[in-house]
């Protein structure tokens, strides 16, 4: 469970999305993806660490290399999306409370 | 911070029930579902039409970052001030089938309320489609970080 929720902390940054998009079509070393971001290479570095622990990027080791390949099974694990569908609704709901409670003291 | 709220969708099943209790009166909670120009402040959306009663209709029209107009209508079948709504939901243009709402409003102190709604989708398939378009949004959302990025690149 405490797993799961790593995921989806995992894919709710957009870096880390962005990663995942990137390394799905192709295996990619850390310089390689990190070349496509402005941020610096130890943030970059970061966000691949995260996504590997919970499991999302595995690494492959290929000569001095390592290459980044997305976990396809994890990332249909992330397919219990009841979560992502949740967070939109409360986000809406907390708007719909702030401007109701400003109504409230207006009265 | 945690979720207030909470998203019961059983596996297998073609509804879901989205429960939230609010710091509101219900009469407050409720004019958020019937004033338009409230129900465009929280929903983003413009609403086209709008009319609170018994097989009265609504239409709420927005406006995507491309500039793309998407429209929602549907048909209200009940409508109880300060309890209930239940109401037909559609998006034009879209592959999905209408769908069916019903919405509990209910008072629980002077100054709280909770709001249940229930979903009915034509199928279990359907339903879950609807329950991934905000995750395929944010996948969106960074696809359209890379373009930006490669863009920047050329």
């Amino acid at each position: 469970m405490n797993l799961r929720r790593d995921v989806f902390q995992a894919i709710a940054d957009p870096t880390r999305r962005a990663i995942l998009l990137m390394v799905a079509s192709q295996s990619m070393t850390a310089g390689a993806i990190a070349a496509n971001f402005d941020t610096a290479r130890p943030t970059v570095s970061k966000h691949l660490q995260i996504l590997t622990e919970c499991e999302l990027l595995k690494q492959e080791q290929n000569g001095r290399e390592i290459y980044y390949h997305v976990n396809a099974n994890k990332m249909e694990e992330v397919a219990d999306f009841v979560e992502q569908f949740g967070k939109m609704w409360d986000e809406r709901f907390n708007k719909l409370e702030a401007i109701m409670q400003a109504h409230k003291t207006k009265e | 911070m945690e979720q207030k709220t909470k998203i019961k969708a059983e596996d297998g099943k073609q509804d879901l029930v989205i429960k939230r209790e609010f710091s509101l009166p219900v009469e407050l909670l409720f004019r958020a579902y019937v004033e338009p120009e409230i129900i465009e402040q929280w929903m983003g959306t413009k609403v086209l039409k709008l009319e609170n009663k018994r097989h009265g209709c609504w239409q709420f029209e927005t406006t995507d970052p491309k500039g793309n107009k998407h429209c929602f209508n549907g048909v209200i079948h009940e409508f109880y001030p300060n309890q209930k709504i239940t109401r037909t939901f559609e998006m034009e243009n879209s592959p999905f089938p209408v769908q069916l709402e019903f919405l509990e409003f209910e008072r629980l102190t002077d100054n709280t309320s909770k709001l249940t709604m229930q979903i009915v989708y034509k199928s279990a398939e359907f339903r879950d489609q609807m329950l991934k378009l905000p995750f395929s949004q944010g996948i969106n959302m960074a696809h359209n970080r890379i373009q930006e990025i490669v863009n920047k690149l050329l």
